[in-house]
């Protein structure tokens, strides 16, 4: 089973927000979507979940029943407890009794919020907050699972709690499609889709992406071309399309990061070049 | 700073608004509305004197009914169902039965009648001692119903948007339908509580008499509650932020209060802003509240106003859920050439 996107573009107003966007979520696997601001991440999973309607395409999606989505917001009701958030959400999907007790406790241990289970979700930090939003999100164990930065702000501890309940729904079935911003998160994911402006750059596993990537990258104190460099610590890294590097700049293996910015800043010379 | 200030102002249309539109009302209203004198009067002579006493009646008094074969309960009649606002009752005597409950046109006429001597013995029905908060009450019932109703409502629906659960409420498998009920049904508890709270200590702190049918004021209440709660879902679907909110409920809210005959009588109004106030739906609410309340009038006499709440309850109500439903449910906005294909039975959006 796999759900996805097949040619879609959306418009809002005069503004191309995605444009003949294909992507497909299998079942069991977690596919990263990445891409600087305004890049289309949101609008892409929004359209996925039918919050928008594309202007042409197809879009692949399970009935909502068995839909799991996270939104970029919290995803909660402050004024509810961890476990009245459970409850609703389950409620809403069909679960109750004993069916939803033994369903939100699992979860809860799972995601280490038991001892929070009556805490207001205005009272949780925002790990916590994003923890309890994604267990409202797979209450219903859907097929498909739309998670919106789950771990935007988030700190590094419970970024891996995430991961690891991400993981773990897609390893029990799910179809699993997130968002990120951290790109060293997105290269663990099965599938990356490399957004620039409602383009897909580039897709597949991090190994196909990298494999896939042409031209090489150089790192040196300053850049020889401004416009095809940026920093990397306390190093300008700089990108060479046709892999025409002068003789003695330090070359290195490009990282996901490195590749994103790579093909970002080619695609609009590219853009530019045809215009 | 200055600059800066400017430039966010006049992006913020409806502060903009705020500042010009409210002294304008604010102008006309006071200019035009804010008169506690009612110059003239509806008045009904019944008895077998009634052609005499109609003649002899001075031009403040317009005379609508004149029926000698009338009784003085035809006389009670008349004033209970709001069709005058004194009724002579010419027999041997002269008696002027007087409406209370409406307070501004009652005062005018007992210093009309008092001028005219002891030829005419006068009694004030519904309000005898022509007590203010007897008038008031019933109106601030409704007034309290229209604060939960555009505010609080109003509020309460855009937190969700504020907090982004609307969206998440859009992605479950609820119905639009059942997410508004579900948002409105507790303020529509409440609001009802409210009143009831309202309507008994009226009645117990400042003798605010119940003459007529519960049954009759709660459905005329309900019926209100679901105008100013429909006002509420409107509000909330053109606003992004609960100050928003407030602030466009505050456009709703201040004419209803000065303009719906609470605080200034109609009839004292100059028609051309009189008939703002017939527009409002707390105008009509104030009208069935009072008639309920202190002349004990029933539906056969009241339909009107509960005609009009019953229609606006329709057409306000209806457009608001609809409004709301779109932003519950994008696939219904009719621009988009793309489709949602199920990828299981039943997935088609």
């Amino acid at each position: 089973m796999s759900f996805g996107l097949d040619a879609v573009t959306v418009s809002f107003g005069a503004t191309r927000a995605l444009r003949d966007v294909s992507v497909e979520v299998a079942a069991g696997t977690v596919v990263a979507v990445v891409g600087g601001d305004g890049a289309g991440k949101t609008t892409l999973l929004r359209t996925l979940v039918r919050e928008v309607a594309p202007d042409s395409g197809t879009v692949s999606a399970p009935p909502k029943a068995d839909l799991g989505f996270l939104p970029a917001s919290s995803g909660s009701w402050a004024a509810l407890t961890v476990a009245q958030n459970v409850d609703f959400a389950g409620g809403v999907y069909g679960l109750a009794g004993p069916e939803l007790d033994a369903r939100r406790a699992a979860l809860l241990d799972a995601a280490g919020l038991t001892d929070a289970a009556d805490r207001l979700a205005s009272q949780l930090s925002g790990g916590m907050r994003r923890k309890l939003g994604f267990l409202m999100a797979i209450v219903h164990t859907p097929e498909l699972v739309v998670l919106d930065e789950p771990s935007t702000g988030v700190d590094p501890v419970s970024r891996v709690d995430l991961w690891r309940l991400v993981s773990e729904t897609a390893a029990a079935g799910a179809a699993v499609i997130m968002s990120t911003t951290y790109l060293d998160e997105a290269e663990r994911a099965g599938h990356l889709v490399v957004l620039d402006d409602g383009h897909v750059l580039v897709q597949g596993s991090y190994d196909e992406v990298r494999a896939a990537f042409a031209g090489v990258v150089t790192r040196a104190d300053a850049a020889v071309r401004p416009a095809w460099s940026w920093r990397r610590g306390r190093d300008r890294h700089e990108y060479w399309p046709d892999g025409d590097a002068p003789a003695g700049r330090d070359v290195v293996e490009p990282d996901l990061e490195d590749i994103v910015i790579a093909l970002s800043l080619s695609r609009r010379a590219d853009t530019v070049v045809a215009g | 700073m200055i600059v800066k200030e400017f430039r966010e102002l006049v992006r913020d249309r409806r502060t903009v608004g705020l500042l010009v539109g409210l002294p304008l009302i604010l102008l006309v209203v006071f200019g035009y509305a804010a008169n506690f004198y009612v110059d003239h009067v509806h008045a009904a002579v019944v008895g077998p004197q009634a052609e005499q006493v109609a003649a002899a009646l001075p031009d403040f008094f317009d005379v609508t009914t004149v029926d000698p074969a009338g009784t003085e309960q035809h006389a009670r009649d008349l004033l209970r169902d709001n069709r005058v606002d004194v009724a002579f009752v010419a027999d041997t005597d002269v008696t002027a039965l007087v409406d209370g409950s409406n307070l501004f046109a009652a005062q005018s006429i007992v210093g009309a009648l008092n001028g005219m001597g002891d030829t005419v013995s006068t009694e004030v029905l519904y309000n005898p001692d022509l007590t203010t908060s007897w008038v008031m009450i019933p109106a601030i019932i409704g007034l309290i119903l229209t604060f939960i109703g555009t505010i609080v409502t109003s509020i309460g629906l855009v937190r969700e948007r504020e907090a982004g659960t609307l969206e998440q409420l859009a992605v479950m498998p609820i119905k639009p339908s059942t997410v508004i009920l579900g948002k409105i049904t507790p303020y529509f508890i409440v609001a009802s509580i409210d009143m009831v709270v309202v309507t008994v200590l009226g009645m117990l702190l400042f003798d605010v008499p119940f003459n007529g049918n519960v049954l009759t004021f709660a459905l005329g209440a309900a019926i209100f509650l679901f105008v100013v709660l429909g006002i509420g879902v409107f509000i909330s679907t053109i606003s992004q932020t609960a100050g928003q909110a407030i602030q466009t409920a505050f456009f709703f809210l201040l004419p209803q209060i000065l303009l719906s005959g609470m605080i200034f009588p109609l009839d004292a109004m100059a028609p051309g802003v009189r008939w703002i106030g017939y527009l409002l739906p707390l105008t009509y609410f104030t009208m069935i509240s009072q008639g309920v309340m202190l002349r004990g009038a029933g539906i056969d006499s009241l339909w009107p106003a509960f005609l009009v709440l019953a229609v606006m309850a329709t057409v306000v109500f209806t457009a608001a859920t609809l409004r709301f439903r779109r932003d519950l449910a994008p696939e219904r906005r009719p621009r988009r050439r793309g489709t949602h294909a199920g990828a299981t039975s039943g997935g088609a959006a």
